[in-house]
């Protein structure tokens, strides 16, 4: 093995300063949700207690809080599986030049780039002229959409660009349908991606903001319940809040990063039987 | 049965269902701010009409220009901090990790952030930058100053600090991609011919970046000035962009001022990416 230059050594010290940037505020709020009763929202701690976790669970403390985990988590499975389905579908339509297909693309590409207040504003305005009533799991669903769809279509894209077409053609020359080359050819080998997919879209919907700011109605996700907090709050209790949430979202993102590893394995494990004659 | 098997159709139909999302949330609803912009407001109701009277006062305002210069100057310096800050992490990443385990465990270190709450990680700024934060309680101990800085929370350092924490995800994630598509002998080439280190990494690495760097630059750039939230709660309310304008119009109900807002910045961010994209080619790149 070559030895490590100076630049490594320069670089790591760099990335772990990076490292420490990227999650030293997180563990900070992470510690002082545990301040004591009289503590405030800076250190020193004073005392340790489970206070302001006691807080949360108590509903004229900080609202609907409940409501709103509950409704946000509602909206992102919807999200996710939405954009699952239909980034699958718009993957395979993509495979092939369709007539207005770089038009689509284009549209896509849009989507991401285009600011979400402008999509926020936009949708409000509709549902308001249409004496329509705004709610998140119509209006607000189809604003969060608009972002992460096209997370999900490139990741489809980068998907099928990597795709070996020899698979559906071998299942097509032993007689499968279109329909069974896709459910069990297409879809198996590309099932790791779609667990990408299904992340980008939970997590982008449980965190989002923007999006949902005009289009939430009523009732509130948890992010308009937290941006609410942050004007009216000044006890740790939100540092409590922002902790709970961070731990369920690191839990979700583990849950899926341990499916595709154990995909992954499983798949190695049995590995191809190609030339084998089964 | 036979119209199924034209790829037209077959394309139609799979893509119909993202087409009627992307017309139905993004393209009508840009539209209803088009003409919105051009209606009236009174204090209660806005009234359809067509009138130039946004836009006049839009552009008639010394406000107005001084906030688009305030986006601008924060696209660009959240610009320079991402793309340093990126384009050495997954230089890193992708040059000096060896071994593939360590590397994807590092890259997703670096991306599981952007999966979390971005209201949160702004509120997590709060106990380091505030006036007995633990920078002020460290610079005090160390004898840096005596008095508590005050510009470290609520201010352009805290909005920039915020965005550049947000943000160099975006950076790094493109530029590792392009990173790891690169020839390795390449490199090897440019060291058999006498490169230092240095000159491979100007003259081979960083040109063949070039796609990378610029799809994590129409990321950065456009989510910095479409922001409206990481201004107004990094800096108390005190500093303004355009995001901020079109909200407290918003929030005023002074819908018709506001989508005149919301066009002139949607301009501004479409002239933007498509200077960009002369200088890469997104289809070619996934």
């Amino acid at each position: 093995m070559e030895k490590r230059t100076p630049g490594f050594w320069v670089l790591t010290a760099f990335f772990a300063l990076f490292m420490l940037f990227l999650y030293g505020p997180t563990i900070t709020i992470g510690i002082l949700s545990f301040q004591g009763e009289g503590g405030g929202l800076t250190f020193p701690m004073r005392g340790f207690s489970l206070h302001w976790f006691r807080d949360l669970f108590q509903e004229q403390a900080v609202g609907d809080i409940w409501g709103a985990f509950r409704r946000s988590f509602a909206l992102g499975l919807m999200v996710m599986v939405t954009t699952v389905t239909v980034s699958v579908m718009g993957g395979l339509a993509f495979r092939k030049r369709f007539a207005g297909s770089g038009m689509l693309f284009y549209l896509i590409i849009a989507s991401l780039v285009i600011p979400s207040i402008l999509i926020s504003l936009g949708v409000g305005l509709i549902f308001n002229q249409f004496g329509l009533k705004i709610h998140w799991a119509t209006s607000g669903f189809g604003s969060q959409l608009t972002w992460t769809l096209p997370f999900g279509l490139l990741i489809m894209f980068a998907v099928f660009n990597r795709f070996d077409k020899s698979y559906e053609e071998a299942a097509r020359d032993q007689g499968a349908s279109a329909w069974q080359t896709i459910a069990h050819v297409v879809l198996p080998i590309i099932a790791p991606s779609l667990i990408g997919v299904g992340l980008f879209g939970f997590t982008l919907s449980y965190d989002e903001f923007a999006r949902t700011l005009l289009t939430a109605g009523s009732y509130n996700t948890l992010p308009l319940e937290i941006y609410g907090m942050t004007t009216n709050v000044t006890t740790p209790v939100i540092y409590a809040l922002g902790t709970l949430t961070t731990i369920f979202s690191f839990l979700i993102i583990g849950a899926f990063i341990l499916t595709v590893w154990i995909m992954g394995k499983r798949r190695a494990r049995l590995g191809s039987d190609a030339g084998k004659g089964v | 049965m036979q119209i199924l098997k034209n790829r037209h159709v077959t394309g139609w139909l799979q893509a119909a269902p993202l087409t009627l999302i992307l017309l139905g949330f993004l393209v009508l609803p840009i539209i209803t701010i088009v003409i919105v912009s051009f209606w009236r407001a009174t204090e209660f109701s806005i009234i359809p009409a067509f009138s130039f009277e946004n836009y006049e006062f839009l552009f008639g305002s010394a406000v107005t220009w001084k906030v688009f210069m305030a986006t601008f100057r924060y696209a660009f310096i959240t610009w320079v901090f991402t793309l340093s800050i990126g384009f050495t992490v997954a230089y890193y990443l992708a040059f000096h990790i060896r071994s593939q385990p360590v590397q994807i465990a590092l890259f997703l270190l670096c991306t599981i952030p952007f999966w979390t709450s971005n209201i949160i990680r702004m509120i997590s700024w709060i106990p380091f930058l505030g006036r007995n934060g633990i920078a002020n309680q460290t610079l005090i101990s160390w004898g840096v100053v005596d008095q508590p800085v005050e510009w470290l929370l609520y201010s352009d350092f805290s909005v920039i600090l915020a965005f550049v924490h947000l943000y160099t995800l975006f950076m790094v994630v493109p530029i590792f991609n392009t990173m790891m598509r690169i020839d390795r002998s390449l490199i090897e080439a440019a060291y058999d011919n006498g490169a230092s280190g240095w000159q491979t990494l100007v003259h081979v690495i960083l040109p063949l970046c070039k796609p990378g760097i610029m799809i994590g630059t129409i990321f950065v750039v456009t989510l910095v000035m479409g922001d409206f939230i990481t201004v107004r709660f990094m800096s108390g309310s005190q500093r303004a962009n355009v995001g901020r304008l079109i909200s407290n119009d918003i929030s005023l109900l002074q819908y018709p001022s506001a989508a005149a807002t919301a066009v002139v910045l949607l301009c501004t961010v479409l002239i933007t990416i498509a200077i960009l994209l002369r200088f890469v080619d997104i289809r070619k790149e996934l």
